[in-house]
């Protein structure tokens, strides 16, 4: 019966519940709807980032990071191999690498770039490398002299397929090492400064031009997708290997490698708290305001239930029941509009339409929001849990009515 | 000092004062008084004269300046508000002059609400509430909202919500105000009728001397003294 009493309570002035149930539905719903977006950029970032060569784990010679050059290597990667065949979970993938500095230079131009070294075979799938061909093609096994280049890259050398670039670097003997390669085919890759950065050799052709015997600088290591996010099962992974890996080898993962991105996930974080409290402080003054207004029309009623023997904590729980009620309604339609929104744009966002602004965050060009269960409680927590703690004013207000004052009020 | 379980109500010197700035009124001025039970008492006395007051004092919705109150051979004067609610629920039924029943509820619900409040199981709560209803003349509107009720019946479901709770006494503070004498005489005939065949305990206010008619006892108020006590 009580909640029979607090749901038709509810309705008795329909415009007023219509007023609050929007604002509680519209809370909700651009609460779900920016987080989903804003997980959408933050995973579409990472992916990015970890995309362009950076993976969710590498091996490395420990010194490689703070020096990355080919002195640093790993000089036997075939026991690396092996752990990874070994330890790794069945779905995820790796390959091996060299990364280092150069210069790459023809007659039109010389830029300061990044010589990768790969190979062909496991490197597609594992990085943006093979993703999208621009022009020309990859790089077959065991070509020695093919480069592949960003379709950015070739624009500014003013060159085509075909055409010789000269890379030079410093090999293993510390001597300067300079060799030219012919341009098979270039990549597009979701932002210029990456298209102008890499350079793509095989790994046979790396190991020989820098005089590197079989060495390589990295295995990068793929882990499924879903994980991405899983900070914890990244560490536990991370651990494992580091337990099986021979003497000489660092395992770093993304969060290593990438600290400012991982600073940056962190506040994106903070900042969607900031916007749920923005939102949530414009409803809550609403619903203070209209249940202060409900409950001071119904004065009377209050001290006639009082006069008739109700205690004031039942009346409060009689108050803070309507609000759970128009909490629950306005939370269930706002959460209903969130996903659908999210279903709607479930084929992704294009971003393209602010491309340098997002290029500038890394961001990618395609967003898909999403809604995750953590994001989803902590939105009908915090309407909840906040929507019934401002609710308790007046709700108090109203156990305080004495019958005395109440027949007095007009 | 000595009471009777006879006495349903015993008011022993009491004054209620009532300070408006700097101004005070005294709304009852050492008044005494006991009804017994079964009684069905009108209470007169020019506008101002303090019956509501002495009704409020009664029923526990205010407290006296000074003086007792004794309810059902319980006192009343200095319990703590949460023992005041109790005591209205289960002592004291009230029938005001205006403004009486729950909006949101029928009638049957607006007189069930009580029994709920004071635990009433489900099934006799419905039961109790039917076979009242149909006394007070109701029979047929148990599921009439308020607004689908006239004043004169609006009054009869808060004379029976006042009744079902089977309370010491039922206080009505000019019931019948806002009524039109043929309505008011009609709501007193119920009320007389109540108190006959269930031997409840009415103290009412009025200023209509049809209405003050069907009282076997007419005690009169003025300047916050009884002025007259007459019984039938
Ligand atoms: N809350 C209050 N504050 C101040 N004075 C009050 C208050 N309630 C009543 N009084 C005063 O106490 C006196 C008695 O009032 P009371 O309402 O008891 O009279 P009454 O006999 O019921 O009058 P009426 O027939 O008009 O209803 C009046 O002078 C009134 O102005
Ligand atoms: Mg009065």
């Amino acid at each position: 019966m009580h909640l029979q009493v607090s749901w038709r309570n509810v309705w008795r002035n329909p415009k007023r519940t219509g007023i609050i149930l929007t604002a509680i539905i519209i809370g909700a719903w651009t609460m779900l709807a920016f987080g989903a977006l804003s997980r959408g950029m933050m995973t579409s970032t990472l992916s990015n980032a970890l995309n362009t060569l950076t993976g969710h784990i590498q091996i490395q010679h420990p010194a490689f990071r703070d020096d990355p050059v080919i002195d640093n290597r790993l000089t036997a990667p075939a026991r690396v191999a092996d752990v990874l065949e070994q330890h790794l979970p069945g779905n995820a993938a790796f390959a091996f690498r060299i990364q280092v500095n150069g210069v790459a230079s023809n007659a039109r131009n010389s830029e300061s770039i990044t010589i990768v070294g790969i190979d062909p075979a496991k490197e597609a799938g594992l990085s943006f490398y093979g993703d999208n061909t621009a022009q020309g093609k990859l790089l077959a096994p065991g070509d020695y002299r093919g480069i592949v280049v960003g379709q950015a890259l070739l624009d500014s050398f003013e060159t085509k397929i075909g055409r010789k670039l000269v890379l030079m670097t410093r090999d293993a003997t510390l001597e300067t090492a300079s060799k030219a390669f012919k341009i098979r085919g270039t990549f597009r890759a979701e932002m210029e400064a990456t298209e102008k950065q890499f350079v793509f050799i095989t790994l046979d052709a790396a190991q020989s031009f820098l005089k590197a015997g079989t060495g390589v600088t990295s295995a990068c290591i793929k882990l499924p997708e879903e994980t991405t996010m899983d900070l914890e099962a990244l560490a536990k992974t991370a651990k494992a290997l580091a337990r099986e890996l021979p003497e000489g080898t660092a395992v770093l993962t993304w969060v290593d490698l990438l600290p400012l991105l991982k600073g940056y996930l962190s506040m994106f974080d903070s900042f969607m708290l900031l916007w749920y409290l923005v939102v949530f402080v414009a409803m809550a003054f609403g619903l203070t305001n209209t249940m202060l207004m409900a409950v001071l029309e119904r004065t009377r009623e209050f001290g006639l239930l009082k006069a008739l023997g109700m205690k004031p904590s039942w009346i409060i729980r009689n108050v803070l029941l309507e609000c759970l009620i128009l909490l629950a309604i306005g939370l269930a339609a706002g959460n209903i509009l969130g996903f659908a929104t999210v279903q709607a744009l479930s084929g992704g966002i294009d971003m393209s339409f602010m491309a340098e602004g997002s290029e500038f965050f890394g961001i990618g060009h395609l967003v898909i929001p999403y809604i995750t269960l953590k994001d989803l409680l902590s939105v009908n927590a915090v309407i909840m849990g906040l929507g019934v703690l401002v609710c308790l004013y007046p709700a108090v207000k109203a156990g305080r009515i004495t019958p005395v004052e109440a027949m007095s009020h007009t | 000092m000595e009471h009777t379980p006879n006495h349903m109500v015993e008011i022993i010197d009491v004054s209620k004062t009532y300070t408006q700035g700097k101004l005070e009124v005294h709304a009852l001025a050492g008044i005494s008084l006991a009804l017994d039970r079964g009684e069905f008492t009108a209470l007169a006395g020019p506008s101002g004269s303090g019956k509501t007051t002495l009704l409020n004092l009664i029923g526990g919705l205010d407290s006296p300046s000074c003086g007792r109150i004794v309810l059902d051979g319980k006192e009343v004067t200095g319990l703590s508000q949460s023992r005041l609610a109790d005591m209205r629920l289960n002592k004291i039924g009230f029938v005001f002059q205006a403004y009486n029943i729950i909006p949101v509820l029928s009638a049957r619900e607006n007189v069930e609400y009580v029994m709920l409040m004071q635990g009433v199981p489900a099934k006799e709560r419905t039961d109790r509430a039917r076979a009242i209803l149909d006394e007070v003349g109701l029979a047929n509107m148990h599921d009439r909202r308020p607004a689908e009720l006239s004043g004169g019946q609006q009054q009869r479901v808060a004379v029976a919500r006042a009744i079902v709770s089977r309370p010491a006494i039922v206080l009505a503070d000019e019931p019948t105000a806002n009524l039109d004498s043929a309505t008011g005489q009609g709501l007193l005939e119920m009320m007389a009728k109540m108190n006959e065949k269930r031997g409840v305990t009415f103290i009412f206010s009025t200023h209509d001397k049809m209405v003050m008619e069907y009282a076997r006892r007419i005690v009169r108020l003025k300047d916050g003294l009884v002025s007259d006590d007459t019984t039938k």
